[in-house]
């Protein structure tokens, strides 16, 4: 049996309190009113044999809860549930109330194609949230191609891809990456870059592109660019390097455990970067990864990327109380784990509007949703099935949470093929 | 040595119902029971199996255990995978690419070009070869490496596991060749087959069942045969039969490159059903998990092996649906359950308990002659270990590797 849950009837008090008061902001502000279920009929909203019935919609969540990714990927699925929970207070979609079938990708990637088959294939599910790793997605992607599935995907990424069966809610690399250098450069005044990150195709492709930016665009100069296997505990040698080529900032795309390694060298050999000289800019480290490395370790770094725990607006605030009133005041909130948030949210929107459950006709009213609830703020899909989003660069506290010192004015527009940087 | 050969070739009852047992429930059973994304899932298990009936060879007949299947496991599907990835990038397929017509992971990776060792995977016929040319090449190599300079117990099982992290990242390292982290993935058509529809992977299961029970009647054969028997007694006391005039070495690699040679066809169809191959199935840990499917199964018996891989795959996929984030759990018990109870697996349970019993029932049907020697379960009991050799040493009960296994002083 796989693991069902129902959020129809809330369990605690005060989980009930807080997701009505949560579904009371997010009424307000989105939705369009309540739905009833028998003004859309099943057989007219599910004519391809969805799991959808008069009172119930069943989507799937496919993510790593065992295995080396659990750690990162347990904060997707808390969002999700979050989201599936304030939805069903909300009165659910099309009228009707959310389940989910949970499946585990086991950090191993048949194991995701094995369970995105199943969720497809057997459960009919019509949309799932899910994957985290690049390796992952590359995995699922001919399944959900082959059973027209559709997918909800949280994570920054390398970009070079655009499927049809995916909405990308994570920041393709020249979102990420453009607006950071461009920063770093106006107001750091920085000239040389030393680049380095895991050895794996989403630092590798993201560093292709910092690196086309700073040479062609910038006209400035990169001094350095090493790899390292996931997992690399030695960060030495090139602590060294560094050291001997004095970079005016250091570009870090250094993933998963490897950065609890290398942000404790990069102390103990006497980089300081509170005192910037050189600045640190990463687009791999969330308010998740500081929990491993330790506030202390990383102080005075700048992370690029589109939220940040300390956001200070109105959604970000109830989403972030009603959060931790469901899974505990000691949580926090990564850059991912809201992306994966809106998952549910997008579809949800894309179903009302499409007046349907069927993926084809979810899909083509995809482009154009917008959600003004999102903590990030204001989100809206693109025709590429990326999301506008701004970029933000925080500066990473003791507490290991970030204060945004930049934002981007305007939206910045996703370019998963972006021409001048191949 | 003629009468010997046919001698080897010869079933007795019990093997033949063995054999039609295991037949049945891979072509009869499982196929009507399942549908086709259950189906498509055992078939992907059995792939397993063709390593798992290799370390039978290797480490229940040969006494080496190899930590590093995993590698020719591997090696088998990136071949096949190298095939169907060059036939799936059509410059039409991949036209949305800075460089059309080369796999898309490449042009990820600013490749302009096919690198010249890619070329020949283009063809069928060479990627078929490959498939167990590879592997057995890499086998032969270590076994020279190794049997030669007489390293083996605890040692090669080692040397093994860090050849299979060493493979794991090479690959990784090398994505603009390999597809790092990723793997191969996308493929779609055999020569123009889509292998992707539920017809297709039908045709695919029995494919590879067929293949499967090709693999276990060469195991049955070379167990039976003479070089069956110089294995375990190679196992056994491999000084004897040094002294008496065997080339201890060149046994042992021809069964490791066999176990090779299996586990390559075993990769090669993971591929064709799952549809990518990526370095999470060459590394240390699917390695070990191999040879536990053969532990459970009892790594005396190849139809064991087989029941073995089954069962614990079988209960992978069901613990994991029923409790995503507790299914580790359950698995290990089960592992530390089957080693605790039956060290001998599934098929040491079958010829302690079942077989004495249907013995007895034949017997007092009056059946004679139907069960002759203790053969039943796969050989089992004729594949043994010695159980006392000078020295009161015990070395039948245990999981360990030939060579770790001598606590005791002599006498």
């Amino acid at each position: 049996m796989p693991q069902r849950k129902d959020f129809r009837r809330p369990s605690g008090v005060s989980r009930r309190s807080v997701l009505a008061g949560g579904a009371a902001l997010t009424s307000s502000l989105f939705a369009p009113g309540y739905l009833r279920a028998q003004d859309y009929p099943t057989s007219e909203v599910n004519t391809t044999g969805l799991a959808v019935t008069d009172e119930t919609a069943t989507v799937g969540i496919l993510h790593s809860v065992t295995g080396t990714m659990a750690i990162s990927e347990t904060g997707s699925v808390q969002a999700e549930k979050l989201a599936i929970a304030q939805i069903n207070a909300l009165g659910g979609v099309l009228g009707r109330q959310l389940d989910y079938i949970q499946e585990d990708g086991a950090s191993d990637w048949p194991t995701f194609a094995e369970k995105a088959r199943k969720l497809l294939v057997n459960d009919r599910v019509p949309s799932v949230m899910g994957c985290w790793t690049s390796a992952s997605r590359k995995a699922v992607l001919p399944v959900f191609e082959q059973y027209n599935g559709f997918l909800y995907y949280p994570t920054f990424y390398e970009g070079l891809e655009q499927s049809p069966n995916v909405i990308y809610m994570g920041q393709e690399a020249t979102q990420q990456i453009i607006a950071g250098l461009d920063w770093v450069a106006r107001t750091k005044g920085a000239e040389t870059y030393y680049l380095l990150g895991s050895d794996y195709i989403w630092p590798r492709t993201s560093n292709k592109i910092a690196r086309k930016h700073i040479e062609n665009f910038l006209g400035q100069k990169v001094v350095g660019e090493e790899y390292y296997p996931l997992g690399h505990t030695q960060f030495n040698s090139v602590i060294n390097k560094i050291r001997l080529r004095k970079p005016d900032v250091i570009y870090a795309i250094v993933v998963g455990g490897s950065n609890v390694a290398f942000y404790k060298q990069l102390k103990a050999a006497g980089i300081d970067m509170t005192s910037e000289d050189p600045v640190l800019l990463t687009i791999s480290v969330t308010e998740d990864e500081i929990r491993g490395i330790g506030g202390e370790n990383i102080e005075g770094a700048y992370a690029c990327m589109k939220y940040f725990q300390s956001l200070e607006n109105e959604n970000n605030l109830a989403f972030v109380d009603a959060f931790k009133a469901m899974w505990g005041d000691d949580m926090v909130i990564g850059d991912v784990t809201q992306a994966a948030y809106l998952g549910p949210w997008l579809w949800k929107a894309a179903v009302e509007k499409a007046g349907s459950f069927d993926v084809d006709k979810v899909r083509a009213a995809s482009p154009g949703i917008e959600l003004t609830t999102a903590p990030e703020g204001y989100v809206r899909v693109h025709e590429n099935h990326h999301l506008w989003s701004k970029t933000r660069v925080g500066r990473a506290r003791t507490d290991g949470q970030y204060d945004v010192v930049f934002e981007t004015a305007d939206l910045v527009e996703p370019d998963p093929f972006p021409a001048g940087y191949q | 040595m003629l009468a010997r050969m046919t001698g080897a070739l010869r079933f007795s009852p019990a093997e033949i119902a063995g054999f039609a047992i295991l037949a049945a429930v891979v072509f009869l059973v499982l196929p009507l029971a399942l549908d086709t994304f259950r189906l498509n899932l055992a078939g992907k298990y059995l792939t397993y199996a063709f390593v798992a009936v290799g370390l039978v060879l290797c480490w229940g007949a040969g006494g080496i255990l190899s930590l590093g299947q995993g590698v020719f496991f591997g090696l088998g599907g990136y071949c096949m995978a190298m095939f169907l990835k060059l036939e799936a990038s059509t410059p039409a397929a991949t036209r949305i690419q800075s460089t059309p017509g080369i796999p898309d992971f490449m042009d990820w990776n600013q490749l302009t070009a096919l690198p010249w060792w890619w070329e020949p995977f283009h063809s069928l016929a060479f990627s078929l070869v490959a498939v167990v040319a590879v592997p057995v090449a890499l086998a032969w190599i270590i076994g020279l490496a190794m049997f030669r300079r007489r390293v083996g117990g605890v040692y090669f099982a080692i040397i093994t596991q860090s050849l299979a992290a060493i493979l794991t990242i090479l690959v990784i390292g090398q994505q603009g060749f390999t597809g790092g982290v990723n793997g191969i993935t996308d493929l779609r058509t055999l020569l123009g087959w889509d292998i992707r529809t539920d017809a297709a992977k039908e045709i695919l299961y029995f494919v590879n069942g067929a293949l499967l029970f090709a693999c276990l009647l060469l195991a049955r054969f070379i167990l039976k045969s003479k070089l069956g028997r110089v294995l375990v007694a190679m196992r056994d006391q491999e000084d004897r039969v040094r002294f008496s005039g065997y080339d201890v070495a060149q046994f042992k690699m021809f069964i490791f490159c066999a176990g090779a040679a299996f586990a390559g066809v075993g990769g090669a169809m993971f591929t064709l059903q799952v549809g990518f191959m990526s370095p999470t199935l060459v590394g240390i840990v699917p390695s070990i998990e191999m040879v536990i499917f053969c532990a459970v199964g009892g790594r005396l018996s190849i139809l064991g092996a087989v029941y073995g891989t089954l069962l614990v795959n079988w209960a992978k996929t069901t613990f994991s649906e029923s409790f995503p984030e507790l299914w580790l759990l359950g698995l290990g018990a089960l592992f530390i359950g089957v080693v605790m109870a039956f060290p001998n697996g599934l098929a040491g349970l079958y010829a302690d308990h079942v077989e004495p019993r249907i013995r007895a029932l034949l017997a007092w049907l009056g059946v004679r002659g139907a069960m002759p020697a203790p053969v039943a379960g796969g050989a089992a009991r004729e594949m043994a270990p010695a159980r006392s050799v000078a020295g009161g040493r015990q070395s039948g009960r245990s999981l360990q590797a030939r060579g770790g296994a001598s606590p005791e002083p002599g006498p």
